[in-house]
């Protein structure tokens, strides 16, 4: 499955706004997005699955996506944590 | 009158008649299971009205209160739309024939509960949320509501206060709340609002109706309060709104004339405590520190790190803005107890100002040290003052890149200052052009020029500095000045004379600096004129 790894800087972490920015911003794609914390993972177009993850600023997350255009998908996805978390 | 004490949650003070918010009005109805499929549809329509709600509330609290504040409306439409959480309703209904408001509900509780568990204070707060909206909802699906709130200001009194129903209560000036989460939406909305909060009171409903006073600062509800704390909380109020206007000054921009020609407003101070007073009046800089303060009533000049404390004080209290610093001016009708040599006949024209300095080189030096390493700190200039002759500037720049080449070899930090020269001796305006050459910028000392000029004591009320002769010696300093391009402002008792703003300005003066009261009247002065 295609996926990356990114350090999340963003200083709220995935709470609020930027746990809204990205369930909405995955929910767009044709690829079904997963964000894995350690052996926890939830959907990433799940708002409140994606918050009860507790992801913080400093933790490292593994997104994976799957069906659709995968590659299209992980493209924008990369390039939308980098410009937003 | 009867008070109480509750908990500061927000400061703020408001006076009104009381409001307890009731809980929902009734129970509401149901109207028994009518089917999964009639279920799902009453229940997404109940969704939509919802979110129809929200985005209206959202956009009301846009205005109020900001985006930040705002944002709580978004994240409830969007759990609103969580996937997740539609399934469960949906399997509420479904597979366990709930009907529509007990399966939002549940699934609410559901989600709550998940929220509840974590450990992150910030996300435990959202349990609230997703019973909230699950209550919307439900709410919407029974007819139960809350009261509508009354016509008019009232303080609100409620036990618990949703955002949702915060942004309901438009004539709240302020909220007795029993309990209220500090980091929850509910605090940050009023906080954004600037409404008075206070906790830990149990609301009474026999309040409703009764005037009150709250003090949000204090934690005090005053239930038919008295003359004296309503006169009280005016005046407060009066003395805060006055600060709230300073420190919007600190946001103004430069001050112009009608015509659109900046004038720079520059205040006069002697400590830290009057720079943040300048600050606060929308001053954009000081133009002339005076550092005699710190030398006087003292059996010792003081050190380096003594003078270096005192104007990092100053810079940081003027938050980045330029800080032109003058160099010690004793002597005249200043004289400090360690200083040295023979007590002058006629001290004004003794050894005072550039030319004692010079004198001293050992104290200078310290001085001028003190100065480099405070400019590290925040933009700075230095200015000499009493100077007759570019000699004197040349000297005194000398030895100010001999003590900036000190520091570099003690590596110790300075940062670049302008060096400037205040014109208050006739030699000096009429050298402008030649004074101009060696310095960064002038300014105007207005009352030893009138001194000098007019060969009358400064505190002679008599001595006039709009004599024409010295208003002659301003015109030719200020030309002097900028055939150099240097700026030229004034500083000096005629700055802050209204009556004068318009002819000093006409002599093309680039800025006045005055004490920190009259920097809103000189402000108005300046505006008004075309």
């Amino acid at each position: 499955m295609p996926q990356f790894t990114y350090t999340i800087t963003c200083p709220q972490g995935l709470h609020g706004r930027p746990a809204m920015g990205l369930a909405e911003a995955a929910g767009a794609l044709s690829s079904a997005v997963t964000i894995w914390k350690g052996d926890r993972s939830a959907r990433a177009d799940r708002l409140m699955a994606l918050m009860t993850l507790g992801v913080s600023q400093g933790d490292s997350v593994t997104v994976t996506v799957e069906g659709g255009d995968e590659a299209a998908s992980l493209q924008a996805l990369e390039a939308y944590f980098k410009e937003n978390l | 009158m009867e008070k109480r004490f509750g908990k500061s949650l927000c400061p703020g003070r408001a006076a009104a008649p009381v409001f307890v918010d009731g809980p929902a009005r009734g129970a509401g109805f149901t109207l028994g299971f009518c089917g999964a499929g009639g279920e799902l549809a009453r229940f997404e329509e109940a969704r939509r009205a919802a979110l129809d709600r929200l985005e209206g509330q959202y956009r009301q609290a846009l205005g109020r209160a900001g985006e930040e504040g705002a944002e709580i409306f978004r994240l409830h439409r969007a759990m609103l739309g969580d996937r997740d959480f539609l399934d469960q309703v949906e399997e509420n209904i479904q597979g366990r024939g709930l009907e529509a408001a007990a399966a939002v509900l549940s699934a609410g509780e559901m989600f709550s509960a998940q929220f509840s568990a974590l450990e992150d204070p910030y996300l435990r707060d959202r349990a609230a949320d997703v019973e909230e909206i699950s209550r919307l909802v439900a709410g919407l699906l029974s007819g139960a509501g809350e009261a509508p709130p009354p016509a008019g200001d009232y303080l609100a009194a409620a036990d618990s206060l949703s955002p949702s129903r915060l942004m309901e209560l438009e004539g709240a000036k302020g909220l007795i709340l029993r309990e209220c989460s500090p980091l929850g939406h509910t605090a940050l909305l009023a906080r954004a609002m600037n409404l008075p909060v206070i906790t830990g009171l149990e609301p009474d409903p026999a309040w409703t109706g009764r005037p009150a006073a709250l003090d949000g600062g204090e934690g005090a509800l005053y239930l038919d309060p008295d003359q004296e704390v309503l006169t009280q909380f005016q005046e407060k109020t009066r003395q805060e709104a006055l600060r709230a206007a300073g420190l919007a000054a600190r946001a103004l921009g430069p001050v112009c004339t009608r015509s659109g020609r900046a004038v720079g407003l520059w205040a006069n101070a002697a400590s830290p405590e009057e720079a943040a007073r300048a600050l606060g009046n929308g001053a954009q800089g000081i133009g002339l520190l005076r550092t005699e303060f710190l030398f006087l009533r003292r059996d010792t000049p003081p050190g380096e790190e003594e003078q270096l404390a005192l104007y990092r004080q100053v810079i940081q209290a003027m938050e980045g803005r330029r800080v032109v610093i003058r160099t010690l001016d004793l002597g005249s009708d200043k004289r400090a107890p360690w200083m040295s040599g023979p007590r002058e006949d006629n001290p004004a024209l003794g050894l005072r100002g550039i030319r004692r300095s010079l004198a001293r080189p050992e104290l200078f030096s310290t001085q001028l040290r003190a100065i480099l390493r405070a400019a590290a700190e925040g933009e700075t200039a230095v200015m000499f003052p009493v100077v007759t002759s570019p000699e004197e500037v040349l000297q005194a720049r000398a030895l100010l890149d001999r003590c900036r080449a000190q520091l570099e070899e003690e590596n110790l930090p300075a940062g670049p200052v302008e060096a400037g020269v205040m014109i208050e001796t006739p030699a000096a305006a009429l050298l402008a052009g030649e004074l101009a050459r060696v310095s960064d910028f002038f300014s105007i000392g207005s009352n030893d020029l009138a001194q000098y000029t007019l060969a009358m004591d400064r505190q002679d009320p008599a001595c006039d500095p709009r004599h024409p002769a010295v208003l002659e010696l301003i015109r030719r300093a200020v030309e002097g000045g900028h055939r150099f391009g240097r700026p030229v402002s004034l500083c000096g008792a005629l700055a802050a004379d209204p009556a004068m703003t318009e002819e000093l300005l006409a002599l093309g003066l680039d800025g006045l600096s005055v004490p920190a009261e009259d920097l809103w009247s000189l402000r108005e002065r300046i505006e008004g004129l075309g």
